[in-house]
């Protein structure tokens, strides 16, 4: 296990951002960390990298202690954080040579790996424009290049994809899936569900401080142990009504959801579901257009898991 | 190859993932490499200058002004000064553009803090210290720069030094050294405000009192009493009494001990506190 995570608990002040957690990264993997805003998750990052010292607990990243070993592993692992941090007055050349400098690579080894990386991320047609005038987009591949100046063995990603359009976003899924084919352990943190279940081949949900599961992604499908009946209901249907009909039928303790137009309700799998379904939503004269029971998305493995959605929190 | 190897061999191994390749580069001293780390800050810092317009007109053309300004419309009317006001002025302007250029190493690092550099930064294996060195380092640069520049405008509206060489580089000296000091204070305030334009605000809070309430552009005699105490005891009293002295002749001893020594105490005071407030940042 490349990384190792024991126990961990940090807080600020009465806040307690980390609370009690462990997990493990096997080499050349892509592990997430899923959660809302406020969750802990770059709490977790800053001590996983050595930004911030755990108040009790232990990691090892790389066989590497992060408080012990802290100087020595920051020259193994490559950071991302959460803004794209790069120097809007240089050029995307000036800002890799820079930090490649800043890992003690010779000045000219370090304008070489620049260059590579300028061409590795397709920005080696505006490597020598000043990185103000780069896209979103941009900027994140900028960002990552930087992170992956001194070839580290484990990268950590706090939400790589933030604020980027699909196709950058998908852009950016292909370089971390090759890089990983390349033997890097990478670590991300995300809220989006469906980037933990494209990429990680282990989530850990974490929710205000705790991992609340952990597993694959159809590890953690199953736990939620249930099936989504998907209902669409006719033009002038009361959604409250729908929602009080089909109530009987939903697993214990969770929510039905009403969005896009379409009632989801997470219920157990057994035969004869659908019927029953339309049979309630009939006694309440409820027109129905559409229903079918599908396999749950990561999104309602969270609604389950947490009895609130992964956009529950995000006004905090 | 196990953890501890690479640990302790005196060769840093650098994994090339294009080629596939290892290259073993040189491991050298914490020293060394802290100097190469605030120099290829200062690198970086110093091209914010060139790069940004309007960061490089506020450092170069607004002090020019304040000399052009200050020559005509004040000249006129300062009485009882026993040479040209020009050749008072200069060091009262060379001591406020420094005053002024401080300001900006506060601000620069509350911009970094913001966008996120400086945690990128705290993850490299850097020391520690470079962010600030880096920064102070590149403000002087700077600071000299502008200090050199004024002197040669200065030169052509008729100021002259009349004290010799060695005093007048000293004077030049001491103006950048000054700016350094006051450079740390500004690292402190920037790095406590939220944002660069709050850091920039900060920073005039106290700048501009100290350096108009001083002897950098009247005779402190010419002020009220009240104030004249306050501009006594002003550190930018001193540093613009000692610059007069070794450009334009006169007793200096005094002075440039007590600027030195104001000097050595903000360094002294601001630069530990600096640090503090950078390390607890994350």
């Amino acid at each position: 296990m490349i990384i190792e995570v024991d126990r961990v608990t940090k807080s600020f002040g009465s806040n307690l951002a980390v609370n009690n957690v462990s997990f493990s990264v096997s080499e050349a993997s892509i592990f997430g960390l899923l959660g809302p805003n406020g969750a802990g998750k770059t709490t977790l990052i800053n001590i996983l990298t050595t930004l911030l010292k755990p108040d009790s607990g232990r990691v090892t990243v790389d066989g590497l202690d992060v408080v012990r070993d802290a100087a020595e592993l920051r020259s193994r692992i490559g950071l991302a954080g959460q803004y794209a941090a790069v120097d809007e007055n240089l050029t995307g050349f000036e800002n890799l040579e820079m930090v490649g400098r800043l890992y003690h690579l010779p000045a000219k080894l370090a304008r070489i790996r620049a260059d590579e990386l300028l061409s590795q991320f397709s920005l080696a047609y505006a490597g020598r424009k000043q990185a103000r005038t780069y896209s979103g987009g941009m900027r994140r591949r900028l960002d990552l290049a930087a992170a992956l100046v001194s070839s580290p063995r484990v990268l950590f990603l706090d939400e790589p994809t933030a604020g980027l359009d699909p196709r950058s976003r998908n852009d950016l899924w292909d370089v971390l899936e090759q890089l990983v084919a390349n033997g890097a352990t990478i670590l991300l943190t995300t809220q989006y569900l469906e980037e933990a279940d494209r990429l990680a081949e282990h989530i850990a949900v974490i929710d205000v401080g705790k991992v609340i599961a952990m597993g694959t992604p159809s590890d953690l499908k199953a736990q939620v142990g249930s099936s989504i009946l998907e209902v669409v209901l006719g033009k002038d249907s009361n959604v409250e009504t729908a929602k009080q009909a089909l109530s009987p039928l939903a697993v214990t303790g969770t929510r039905i959801d009403f969005h896009s137009e379409r009632l989801r309700v997470i219920v157990p799998e057994r035969p004869g579901l659908v019927v029953d379904a339309i049979r309630l939503l009939d006694q309440h004269q409820i027109e129905v257009e559409e229903i079918g029971v599908t396999k749950p998305s990561l999104d309602d493995a969270f609604l389950a898991l947490t009895g609130h959605g992964v956009g529950g929190l995000e006004d905090e | 190859m196990s953890d501890s190897e690479t640990h302790d061999s005196a060769a840093v191994l650098f994994r090339d993932t294009i080629k596939g390749s290892n290259i073993k580069l040189p491991r050298h001293s914490q020293f060394h490499n802290g100097v190469s780390d605030a120099l290829t800050l200062a690198k970086r810092n110093l091209i914010r200058y060139i790069r940004l317009p309007g960061l490089l007109v506020f450092s170069t053309i607004q002090p020019i002004i304040f000399l052009v300004l200050f020559t005509f419309v004040f000249g006129g009317a300062i009485r009882g000064i026993h040479t040209k006001y020009i050749d008072f002025l200069i060091p009262g302007i060379l001591i406020q553009t420094v005053a002024f250029g401080s300001t900006q190493t506060g601000v620069g690092l509350a911009d970094d803090l913001q966008k996120g550099l400086i945690q990128r930064f705290r993850a490299l294996p850097m020391a520690r210290s470079a962010v600030l060195a880096g920064r102070t380092l590149a403000d002087t640069v700077r600071n000299l720069i502008v200090v050199l520049l004024m002197v040669a405008v200065g030169y052509i509206l008729g100021f002259r030094f009349q004290n010799g060489l060695l005093p007048a580089l000293s004077a030049i000296a001491l103006a950048v050294l000054f700016g350094f000091a006051l450079s740390w204070i500004s690292a402190f305030t920037g790095l406590s405000a939220k944002d660069a334009e709050t850091a920039g605000v900060a920073s005039f809070v106290w700048i501009f009192p100290i350096t108009f309430a001083s002897a950098a552009f009247v005779p402190v005699s010419t002020m009220a009493g009240w104030l004249q105490a306050f501009a006594k005891a002003n550190p930018i009293t001193n540093a613009v009494d000692t610059l007069r002295a070794l450009t334009l002749g006169g007793p200096v001893e005094r002075h440039f001990l007590y600027t030195l020594m104001w000097i050595v105490g903000i360094v002294g005071v601001f630069a530990p506190m600096a640090v503090t407030k950078y390390k607890a940042k994350s």
